[in-house]
């Protein structure tokens, strides 16, 4: 490559190898992002089983699913990337890297997309292995799991830098990164289903960051969820992504505080 | 355009820079560096070097002022300045986890016209270190690794943020060897430093920082030149400085007296050491500690720490 000019892909593949090599030096990166996501979903299957489902139109499967795939966006995504991100900062290497020539938008692509290649492997996997074991049907409208998965994807992207503008120390991203976590797990249908919560409350955790996605990939795979339907949540994930993304450019914080 | 119109490839005009907090750390500045010149930025810790840097990098955008590298804005035209410059912060800026290799390779990536990797580590002697992951580098070869890195695209424009602190003798010689063979090929070298020696040696022009802003500027030896030689002595019991000769006829242009020690400031040093030593001869006196120095960079440096903080101190009296 000695002598040529760089393409804003070239400086992105460039600084993604560098990460991708970083992520597989750390036991902690991998232990979250790889074990939690795939490990948690077999575990889930035996509450998710005690469940009330009848009359809500789901089975163990289109239950556990969603909430896996949930479960993948926010460890081996968000939370993972909450911790890249500030890491980097911390050791300059995001100020050293402005110096040159990638561009903001390029060291922050670079960064995540190991994260986000490693969400979206697992997204495939849990989505075969669930329908392998737990006897999910084919999806009858996958374009909708892959609008939600891929919104969701640049989303938590995203809404990890921001995370991570407000973060200190890579230590303290495991408590920062906490409250999506929490509001996902409780109120956007990761761990129960929005279908089995009184509609008005439902109404309302529909608008949480992952709400969107779960509604998306379980009606993919339902195939009941209208196209009318479906625009509510694209525009949910659409206006997170776009709120995430707005919020970076405005505070991002490049370099740690003196 | 490259350059204005006198060849400066840097210029800087009232430059100002304000933290968050309201601290003014570069306080209107204003100075250029021509192609092919190496010049230096001297002062104190919190002088406004790093500050200053950071705005020419295009790191920061500027409170107040202009800056042009190569005549662009470096900040706004990003871009079109970036392949062009090479940067050395003051700090780090590699992950800890990546090899010398990994990390060569990884710049490599995000710079245009790249030389070999190889290449730029064996200019700063790393090559043999290029399988080791940077957390176990020495603070010196981490200096040498991020110098190398800012030579990776062989820039017209190079900026050097404290290239040598930490570095230790050795180091410190074979970096001065590489800037001076670098500006030799043409290269445009701003480096900022607190070792005096440096500047002394590598700088074509330098200008001292202090408190934001610059206190003086020229060749070293101008700036030099400008400060008075100094002579030191302490006058046995029962002598004064009223003893001595008028000191208007000796040249002497200040002086201080503190009990036995006196000290003088003159621009003609030759008449001022003859006439003092004349008179000690002559009125058989030993004048112990006897100290004469020609005005040199550290001088120059050290008053003019000294002149402005006691003007701030009169400042603040006032």
């Amino acid at each position: 490559m000695s002598g040529a000019v760089t393409t804003p892909a070239g400086r992105v593949a460039a600084l993604a190898r560098a990460e991708l090599t970083l992520f597989g030096r750390s036991k902690g990166m991998i232990v979250t992002a790889v074990f939690v996501p795939l490990v948690l979903p077999v575990s889930a299957r035996a509450a998710v089983q005690d469940m009330d489902l009848a009359g809500s139109g789901l089975n163990v499967g289109l239950v556990v699913l969603p909430g896996a795939i949930g479960f993948s966006l926010l460890f081996a995504v968000y939370s993972a990337l909450v911790g890249v991100f500030v890491g980097r900062r911390e050791e300059l290497v995001l100020k050293r890297l402005r110096t040159g020539e990638p561009r903001d938008g390029e060291i922050l692509a670079g960064a995540a997309l190991p994260a986000v290649a490693t969400g979206l492997v697992q997204c495939l996997i849990l989505a075969v292995g669930c329908s392998v074991l737990l006897d999910v049907a084919a999806p009858e409208a996958p374009q909708l799991a892959v609008v939600g998965v891929g919104l969701s994807l640049v989303m938590c992207a995203a809404l990890a830098a921001v995370t991570a503008s407000f973060t200190r120390t890579v230590e303290s991203a495991q408590v920062t990164s906490v409250p999506l976590l929490m509001a996902s797990a409780v109120g956007s249908g990761v761990a129960v289903p929005l279908e089995l919560m009184p509609d008005r409350v439902a109404s309302v955790l529909e608008l949480l960051p992952l709400s969107p996605v779960m509604t998306l990939v379980r009606g993919g795979w339902t195939g009941e969820l209208s196209a009318y339907e479906a625009v509510g949540p694209v525009m949910t994930a659409l206006a997170w992504t776009l709120l995430g993304v707005f919020a970076v450019r405005r505070w991002f914080r490049w370099e740690p505080r003196r | 355009m490259d350059a204005n119109e006198h060849g400066d490839v840097i210029e800087v005009t009232d430059l100002r820079r304000v933290y968050g907090g309201g601290f003014e750390a570069v306080r209107g500045i204003s100075f250029s560096v021509r192609r092919g010149e190496v010049f230096a930025l001297l002062g104190t810790n919190g002088a406004g070097k790093t500050s200053t840097v950071e705005l020419l990098e295009g790191l920061a955008r500027p409170a107040g002022g202009r800056v042009r590298v190569l005549g662009r804005d470096p900040y706004a035209e990003r871009a079109v300045v970036r392949p062009r410059t090479g940067v050395m912060l003051q700090e780090g800026g590699f992950p800890s986890e990546l090899t010398v290799a990994e990390t060569a390779r990884m710049w490599a990536g995000c710079v245009s016209g790249a030389r070999p990797e190889r290449e730029v580590l064996a200019l700063v002697g790393l090559e043999r270190r290029a399988g080791v992951r940077v957390k176990q580098l020495s603070g010196g070869e981490r200096r040498r690794l991020d110098l190398a890195l800012a030579l990776l695209g062989e820039p017209e424009v190079l900026f050097l943020d404290e290239p040598t602190t930490g570095l230790d003798a050795e180091g410190r010689r074979e970096t001065w060897e590489l800037v001076g063979a670098l500006r030799d090929g043409g290269t445009t070298v701003l480096l900022t430093t607190h070792y005096l020696e440096e500047a002394e040696d590598l700088a074509d022009r330098l200008a001292i920082l202090h408190e934001g802003r610059i206190a003086a500027a020229g060749t070293p030896a101008e700036v030099t030149a400008a400060q008075p030689s100094r002579i030191s002595f302490e006058l046995p019991d029962g002598y004064f400085l009223g003893d001595l000769p008028p000191l208007g006829e000796l040249g002497v242009s200040g002086h201080e007296a503190e009990g036995n020690v006196v000290r003088l400031r003159t621009r003609e040093l030759q008449r001022t050491a003859t006439g003092v030593l004349g008179w000690a001869e002559r009125a058989g006196v030993e004048l112990r500690r006897l100290d004469v120095r020609s005005a040199s960079l550290e001088e120059a440096f050290l008053g003019i720490a000294r002149e402005a903080s006691s003007e701030t101190a009169e400042e603040y009296a006032a």
